[in-house]
């Protein structure tokens, strides 16, 4: 018997777009390299700004705010560069403010960048959130002084899909002087955002999170901001970014944005609706479950759950050999032996973090998905419990 | 399963698929010798539970619980099998490498899930010397500093190495062991290699 397939974990990836494959197919056929000046070239340039005006319009920013990167965690770790920038055009390096304010809750490719700036004796700062995964405002504003140089807050959570209020985090950044970064790689595609009417200074975004293919990111850098590139030797990107455009990404980048426009307010009710029904199903099937995330200000798609004496990774083992795929915040999943630190930062137990699963929804899911999912799950969580050392409620 | 496989092998998918010997029932189980380690916090726990022919020092039944993963799971599934009919001074002496080898591997980076099963019955074993007033038979692990500027014991290198640390620095890092007089360098050196090959399988599954 053929089993039914369940792909939920669209926050780690997601499935191409059938319209962004039609594109990068057509987009194979034009080979040349957008920098030279031949035929060959100029049509294959003409791909890349195309898509730049899209990315653009997207997000409310000029074209040539948006430079093409490789991935969201170079994004973010070229933004992050800026605080040791000791160039001329954007000495905010040494002779300047110095310090990082970020948050306990970052993907991991800001945390670490963040940890590399403070062992090379920058002042990193990490903010707490709340329970529900917000962002303390008044801690924020304190942790910012006349030293701080950046502040990095995400927009969306990748675990637990809490979403900030970037434009009043912005704003408390820019009235103390510091420039302000948004990680909106969950963000952006799912939740409608103008990086003007925000008023952020830098913003990152991905092309697998939003139905095109891995390796092509983006990052929004304002007219006027400073800026030091972190991959140098060629003047691609405006001299920001060297290496020769990965033109097929970008294309599909390009039309991704396009579709996301098309297909993301209609999507985002449906999958609201979807999660309503998982969050009621799961609550009326099983005791002792932790919802984790902010109940209104949250990523539509996305529901995290921890279960009370269930370790996560077997969770997530049963149920993809019942063909259902969801992430966990279990250390065992990891290879490391922490568990989910964004979990662990809204205070839930380490227990409870270790029996977390991340269910994230997208596109191509429905709400036949949802009910097969909720038919399988109360089986594996009390199967799980049954063995369970650390369970002592009702099975 | 599809094309694509599973991630451990048919036999760690049997076990944790159909896991044997489950301690469902403490009280009708009626243990001879109950053993608990780990901690729930850091993700895994362990019960064992043994039943002991007295006269023959024989094992006769094992039952396990786990707050863990499939390869804690699995490995403590196919560790239940293996003991039933064991002299207790041979399954005192069961090590996770033994388990590992009868589960057909798993992989590096799970060995670490898999030490609690052993660890849990040797503890079930102790204790049921303990309450059959056979004290003198009863072996503690105890932790021996090695390192003394750092306080590090050979506990903590075992678990470095079962972490994934195979050289000195590596191990350095997650302990801090001889960072500071050095003294205690070699025999560092010589535990992460005793500690490796007692784990790990040089051979196994490698070319």
């Amino acid at each position: 018997m053929e089993t039914r397939r369940v792909y939920f974990d669209n926050n780690a990836t997601t499935p191409l777009h059938p319209e962004v494959k039609r594109v990068m197919a057509d987009a194979m056929e034009t080979f040349g390299n957008p920098s030279s000046l031949h035929a060959y070239g100029r049509e294959a340039r003409a791909l890349v700004e195309e898509a730049r005006k899209k990315v653009a319009a997207f997000i409310g920013a000029e074209p040539e705010e948006i430079m093409f990167v490789g991935s969201g965690s170079e994004g973010n770790n070229t933004v992050l560069s800026i605080v040791t920038c000791q160039g001329r055009p954007c000495s905010i390096g040494s002779f300047g403010p110095r310090n990082l304010v970020t948050t306990k809750i970052e993907h991991p490719c800001i945390l670490e960048a963040s940890k590399c700036l403070a062992e090379r004796g920058f002042g990193v700062t990490f903010v707490d959130v709340d329970s529900d995964g917000k962002v303390d405002l008044d801690r924020l504003e304190d942790a910012i002084n006349d030293r701080t140089a950046l502040v990095s807050v995400m927009m969306a959570n990748n675990e637990i899909g809490t979403v900030q209020d970037i434009k009043t985090i912005a704003r408390i950044c820019h009235d103390k002087g510091a420039l302000f970064h948004t990680d909106a790689v969950q963000a952006v595609g799912k939740v409608r955002l103008d990086v003007k009417e925000l008023d952020v200074d830098f913003l990152t975004l991905s092309g697998h999170k939003i139905y095109a293919p891995k390796g092509i990111g983006a990052v929004y850098v304002r007219k006027g901001a400073p800026f030091c590139p972190f991959i140098r030797g060629g003047h691609q990107e405006r001299g920001r970014r060297a290496g020769t455009e990965n033109t097929i990404g970008i294309a599909a980048l390009g039309k991704a944005v396009e579709l996301r426009d098309l297909e993301m307010d209609a999507e985002g009710e449906r999958l609201r609706a979807m999660k309503e029904r998982l969050k009621e199903g799961i609550a009326a099937a099983i005791p002792d479950v932790h919802f984790v995330g902010h109940p209104t200000d949250c990523l539509a798609g996305t529901l995290n759950v921890s279960f009370e004496g269930a370790e996560g990774e077997a969770i997530l083992l049963y149920l993809d050999l019942a063909g259902i795929a969801v992430s966990t915040g279990s250390a065992c999943a990891s290879g490391s032996l922490d568990p989910s630190h964004v979990i662990l930062a809204t205070g839930l137990s380490p227990e409870c973090a270790h029996g977390s699963i991340r269910i994230s929804m997208g596109r191509e899911n429905t709400m036949e998905d949802v009910d097969y999912f909720l038919d399988v799950l109360p089986g594996v969580i009390s199967r799980i419990r049954k063995m369970s050392s650390a369970y002592a409620g009702r099975k | 399963m599809d094309k694509v496989g599973w991630v451990y092998s048919d036999k760690v998918l049997d076990h944790f698929m159909h896991p044997r010997n489950i301690l469902e029932d403490e009280q009708a189980f009626q243990a001879d010798g109950v053993g608990v380690t780990g901690n729930v916090k850091c993700g895994d726990q362990m019960i064992v539970a043994i039943k002991v022919d007295a006269e023959r020092g024989v094992i006769t039944d094992c039952k396990w619980k786990t707050f863990g993963c499939a390869s804690a799971i699995a490995s403590t599934s196919i560790m239940s099998e293996m003991v039933k009919g064991m002299r207790l001074e041979d399954a005192f002496r069961l090590s996770p490498r033994d388990i590992n080898k009868e589960l057909g591997g798993l992989p590096e980076h799970k060995i670490h899930c898999s030490v609690l099963g052993d660890k849990a019955l040797r503890a079930a074993i102790n204790d049921y010397y303990e309450k059959t007033g056979q004290a003198e038979k009863i072996q503690r692990e105890e932790a021996r500093v090695v390192c003394s500027c750092m306080n590090v014991t050979d506990h903590e290198i075992e678990e470095a190495v079962l972490e994934g640390a195979r050289s000195l620095y590596e191990v350095q890092e997650k302990t801090k062991v001889a960072t500071v007089c050095g003294e205690c360098t070699e025999e560092v050196e010589r535990l992460i290699e005793f500690y490796t090959n007692k784990h790990f399988c040089a051979t196994e599954g490698r070319t």
